[in-house]
């Protein structure tokens, strides 16, 4: 321990000025995670909703990633890996394409997320993720859909 | 009769030494029974087949993960205004302990992850705070030990662990506040056990007592610990200056 006296941390402190300093500090951190997560509210998703996507068409060859379920009845198999189907929130419904292997979970009426980049009306996939929770319902999905008041559940929903 | 007379070093170790056993027994005897539960006499899951039984592992690691922090949190705002060595050490016990939880469920989510969404990483909100907390566990144990003081360095950890707190409850809470991740919700919201069949919410109940008292067993062990090494040196300098 040095002798020095001119500054010694919060050593230095009495028991309420420590107080006031880390009240202090915990103020400044809270502001300064509401700021910032107030200035990434959007960039914060990991994907866009289809609704999302119609509505503010990203520019031509942005590379983004798109959530949704898939459309019952819309995968078509074509040469090869190829797959096509339509990932939807129930407001809008987008045409994918893709070709690869798809993960276990994914299927009609699943969660879904996929990277890749418009191409006119239909997305083209290069990456396809699977959603899952241990309800075996899209929970975010659904609250997306929640928050657009036009929520039915997947497994209830009639064959589109 | 107060639980701050805990804060002395003495009657800490009186104490702690008393409930080491009891703990340790614990332990042993709830992560048994949750383990081989889980992983020998649940049915597989309709969906995910028997990967879901990873659950075991990575639901109570994730959550002790987040949970060390918010206790070294505690102990180290206790410190700062109450000045018990006794807390410090706690908080300083805690880190490795946390880290390893947090690298388990790293790990199994990696795991986890590869056959269900198709991938072992992915930039999600809740994944990424994670792996943030991850750094300031190696931030907040290197910041220990590169201080000589102990006092300082126990001063400069606890800011250290506020500041970290953000990103435990981010990565308790980013689910809640981004919706369009890929990670699912909170595991064990309470409205969530109607989701969860009891098949497999019971042993995960079980798993995550076990995983909690083995971090108690853990820290008291890592904190005697702490306390005999300053008593140690307290005595090698008082020898030094004889």
């Amino acid at each position: 321990m040095t002798g020095r006296q001119e500054f010694r941390g919060l050593k230095g402190l009495k028991k309420q000025r420590r107080i006031q300093v880390i009240l202090l500090a915990v103020v400044a951190l809270i502001a300064a995670t509401g700021l910032v997560g107030y200035a990434m509210r959007d960039g914060i998703n990991f994907f866009r909703s289809p609704s999302q996507v119609v509505q503010a068409p990203p520019p031509p060859g942005e590379v983004f990633r798109i959530g949704g379920l898939v459309v019952e009845g819309s995968i078509r198999r074509g040469e090869g890996t190829e797959v096509s189907f339509a990932v939807t929130d129930t407001n809008a419904t987008v045409p994918v394409r893709y070709s690869g292997i798809l993960p276990d979970l994914f299927g009609e009426g699943q969660g879904m997320v996929a990277l890749g980049r418009m191409e006119g009306d239909t997305f083209v996939a290069t990456e396809v993720l699977a959603k899952h929770d241990e309800t075996y319902m899209p929970k975010e999905v659904v609250d997306a859909l929640k928050e657009q008041g036009v929520y039915v559940d997947p497994k209830a929903r009639p064959e589109s | 009769m107060s639980i701050w007379e805990y804060a002395n070093p003495k009657k800490f170790m009186a104490l702690s030494t008393r409930a080491l056993p009891w703990a340790v027994g614990l332990t042993v005897v709830l992560l048994a029974v949750g383990l081989v539960w889980g992983f020998f006499f649940t049915p597989d899951d309709y969906k995910q087949g028997s990967t879901v039984k990873i659950i075991y592992l990575h639901v109570p690691a994730a959550m002790m993960a987040i949970n060390v922090w918010i206790m070294m949190l505690v102990t180290s705002l206790v410190w700062i205004v109450r000045r018990h060595h006794v807390s410090a050490l706690a908080a300083k016990a805690a880190a490795p302990v946390g880290l390893t939880f947090t690298l388990i469920a790293l790990l199994t989510g990696a795991l986890w992850g590869q056959p269900m969404w198709g991938t072992w990483w992915a930039w999600d909100p809740r994944l990424t705070s994670f792996l943030i907390l991850t750094l300031f566990y190696f931030g907040y144990m290197a910041l220990w030990a590169a201080i000589e003081d102990p006092d300082t360095a126990a001063d400069l950890t606890s800011i250290l662990c506020l500041v970290g707190s953000v990103f435990a409850l981010l990565s308790r809470y980013a689910v809640n506040f981004w919706n369009q991740g890929l990670h699912q919700g909170a595991s064990l919201s309470l409205d969530r056990q109607e989701n969860v069949s009891n098949v497999f919410w019971l042993p995960l109940l079980v798993c995550i007592a076990g995983f909690a008292l083995l971090f108690v067993t853990m820290v008291l062990l890592r904190t005697q610990t702490e306390i005999r090494a300053r008593r140690l040196k307290a005595l090698l300098a008082r020898e030094r200056v004889a």
